[in-house]
């Protein structure tokens, strides 16, 4: 029994994607460079891959740069502005919840003299809009904010931040990191006026080693890999065309079932806290309001790792935070301001669209008999 | 152009009778580890080992010298030029082999030694000669014979002539497997590798065991503590593993004894099953990476409940080590950043918040004795798991 429940780390490539990917590595295999026919219908799968985001993210599909990964993109997002822009502010306000890519990418910057402001949620584990708009001023030249926090699901409130801020700093340059939310809830750069957007394949059915990049027509970037140009000079590199033409079907088919798959989600999610509700110290870190595809909870007295074992000897696969930190404690949940006890036991039980009630059932009855069988060995 | 690669021993050549094995099994680990690095030749002779590559011109002799400053029992490696025995070829080739060299420096001086007494010369006058040879081919530099840059060595040996530009120092110790094998306890921590290395280097070969506790401990820190016996094989050799399932005792020692002496009842039963693994294959000694006082299962009384458990004999290479004199050896055979990965391992999981730190052996047996711990001893040796890290 293989019960997967860790989908914001990565998820299980779609069908429709692999037959895609197969068929560009023996088929389409041209290089997108190339001048013969060859190259072209190689070329025309990343065009396709890019206007089918472009649906999704309501932009023009020139706008696009397909990258590596989101990481990738937070870094060229990041550290390509503040190259084109060396005469711009140099302040940078992003938040204290962020992932790596960007907490780091501006942790360099500030090693080159820009000064960092990051936001906090406030004591409620809310982001506050005032808070933002306190904290950008006349010398930020940046900001960068993820559309949903992936430790914890909160929905940051970038719906009311970027008009806010748009309106008093008209050159303020706003970036975000939409990994867990792209495709799975309706964002529109164009309606948000948003100059920068990463995106990654893999969280959302598609293979690992591809994300895009939006930047707003004339918003410039100076790239930070350097070679054939590929990309308009942005990326260059040969285009990975197999998992682009991956990322296309699982576009394909999150965009067409975006509201079915936001109610599946939905449902798991309430069945979970439903069940969690009655057990005895498990808590829910996730904000009531928060995106419904993850839910982060901490098992009083049982330290994260060793529940997660647990759960994997019964062929269920969940996180301890996030993946990318392989076991460190989260600064995230730290930022939210939760209890030492409830960062030391937190797991993130991330869905998808194939998990089913009965994971959630056997999710459950796991938990139940992990926390009793735990506790009493730390004496919680 | 003919080179070789000198390989001085220390230690061995002051033994007595057993000198000649010491030097065999030196021989064989030099052999193992080198044995993927093409054709060549070894030969004994004076306290030294002369590693003959077969072709020159494609040995890796930079890799070769790597591999060999981690093989215990070697005091200096030098890289040189073979020459024919005769003052006239010495000159002829000195300046050539070592241009790069001498054309780097602004002094040097030339030491000789002469162990084939039958040459026509003494040291001082080859040195001498082959100083002016030097002199008269870069000009721009001068002798200086108390703290020269470049030490410019002539060795004049039974089978020929040798030039080199010094030695790198070996790694000192006494050939692997020449004092026997111990097995060493491995939690995947800063210490016990450490503990590894320093016995490997007084001669012992090694077997390693760990405890896994899964759900407590996880895949990845298995994964580390073999990671770990990789970095330590050029040092150590080959090493057998021995993974043992932990989690049903530490459970029972959690429910039947006094939480406060839950580390030394857990240490003590893991030298039990050791000590019968120990057995199977005759090993005589336990390696462990205790330092006196670091812990409270490291103070005196606790080291001695520990070493009741066991009648082998119980090695601490780190007994009397700070922890910054650990990691600084820890940082020189590249264990550290691995040490440091944040996985639990079984010996933080069930930690008491009040440990005895001077436990007494009557109670720790009376506390061991509510409970009879035996059949899962014996569960935990049947269900080990063997395998063997190698390079």
């Amino acid at each position: 029994m293989e019960i997967y429940l860790d989908n914001c780390a990565t998820t299980r490539v779609c069908d429709e994607a692999v037959q895609a990917c197969i068929k560009a590595m023996t088929l389409d295999y041209g290089n997108p460079s190339s001048l013969h026919k060859k190259g072209m219908e190689a070329e025309e799968i990343l065009r396709e891959t890019r206007r089918t985001a472009a649906g999704i993210l309501g932009c023009d599909a020139n706008l696009l740069t397909i990258t590596g990964s989101a990481t990738e993109s937070n870094n060229l997002a990041i550290l390509g502005a503040a190259a084109a822009y060396p005469r711009a502010g140099k302040t940078i306000v992003t938040t204290s919840v962020e992932h790596a890519s960007v907490t780091n990418a501006v942790r360099h910057l500030a090693e080159n003299g820009y000064n960092i402001r990051f936001v906090n949620p406030r004591s409620d584990g809310n982001f506050h809009p005032q808070d933002f708009l306190d904290a950008v001023d006349e010398d930020t030249f940046l900001l960068s904010m993820m559309m949903v926090n992936n430790e914890i699901g909160t929905i940051l409130p970038w719906q009311t931040v970027i008009p806010a801020l748009r309106k008093k700093y008209p050159k303020l340059l706003i970036h975000m990191d939409a990994v867990q939310g792209f495709a799975k809830y309706p964002l529109n750069v164009k309606r948000l006026d948003l100059d920068l957007l990463s995106l990654s394949g893999h969280k959302i059915y598609a293979p690992k080693g591809v994300g895009m990049l939006y930047c707003k027509k004339g918003i410039r970037l100076k790239p930070i890999v350097f070679g054939g140009g590929q990309e308009n000079g942005l990326r260059s590199g040969t285009q990975a065309v197999q998992l682009a033409a991956g990322l296309t079907e699982a576009m394909r088919l999150c965009q067409q079932n975006r509201a079915a798959f936001e109610t599946h989600y939905q449902m798991l999610n309430a069945r979970l806290r439903d069940k969690i509700a009655g057990m005895d110290r498990i808590f829910i870190n996730s904000p009531e309001n928060g995106a419904p595809h993850l839910l982060n909870i901490s098992v009083i007295g049982v330290p994260s790792e060793i529940m997660l074992h647990f759960l994997e000897s019964k062929g269920i696969f969940v996180s301890s935070g996030s993946a990318c930190s392989k076991g460190a404690k989260s600064e995230v949940l730290k930022a939210y301001g939760f209890p030492e006890e409830r960062i030391r036991s937190a797991l993130r039980i991330s869905f998808s669209k194939d998990n089913t009630l009965e994971d959630i059932d056997l999710l459950s009855e796991a938990l139940i008999e992990g926390a009793a069988r735990f506790r009493r060995m730390t004496g919680a | 152009m003919n080179e070789l690669i000198l390989i001085k021993y220390g230690e061995i050549a002051l033994k007595g009778l057993n000198k000649g094995s010491f030097e065999d099994i030196l021989l064989r680990n030099i052999r193992w580890r080198m044995r993927d690095m093409g054709h060549f030749k070894l030969r004994k002779a004076q306290s030294t080992i002369y590693l003959e590559p077969s072709d020159c011109d494609t040995f890796d002799f930079e890799e070769a010298i790597d591999r060999l400053t981690k093989i215990f029992g070697i005091a200096s490696i030098s890289r040189a030029l073979v020459v024919e025995k005769t003052l006239a070829a010495v000159l002829r080739e000195v300046c050539a082999y070592l241009e790069l060299q001498l054309s780097m420096v602004r002094t040097f001086k030339v030491e000789t030694r002469r162990s084939d007494k039958q040459f026509p010369m003494k040291s001082p006058e080859i040195s001498a000669e082959v100083g002016g040879e030097i002199l008269s081919h870069f000009p721009g530099i001068k002798v200086d014979v108390h703290n020269p840059e470049l030490i410019v060595n002539v060795e004049i040996r039974d089978f020929g002539a040798y030039i080199h530009a010094g030695s790198i120092a070996g790694a000192g110790g006494m050939p692997v497997s020449s004092s026997g094998k111990a097995m060493i306890l491995i939690s995947g921590g800063l210490d016990s590798p450490v503990a590894a290395y320093m016995m490997a280097k007084r001669g012992l070969a090694l077997e390693a065991i760990h405890f896994v506790s899964p759900p407590y401990t996880s895949d990845r820190a298995l994964q580390k503590v073999e990671t770990l016996c990789e970095k330590l094989v050029p040092y150590t050799g080959s090493i057998k593993f021995h993974c043992v399932p932990f989690t049903e005792i530490q459970e029972a020692i959690k429910e039947h004894c006094p939480e406060e002496l839950f580390t030394v009842i857990m240490r003590r039963l893991m030298m039990k099953i050791a000590t019968t693994i120990c057995k199977e294959s005759d090993i005589k000694a336990l390696v462990t990476g205790e330092s006196l006082a670091q812990v409270a299962s490291q103070t005196l009384d606790a080291l001695y409940c520990t070493d009741n458990s066991t009648d082998l004999v119980v090695l601490r290479p780190l007994i009397g080590m700070d922890k910054t004199e650990i990691i600084k050896i820890a940082y020189q055979i590249d264990t550290y950043e691995t040490s440091i990965l944040p996985y639990e391992d079984c010996c933080t999981v069930f930690t008491p918040r009040h440990p005895r730190t001077k436990p007494k052996l009557y109670f720790v047996e009376k506390a061991e004795s509510g409970f009879d711990f035996a059949p899962l001893l014996e569960q935990a040796v049947r269900d080990t798991v063997c395998k063997t890290i190698t390079l």
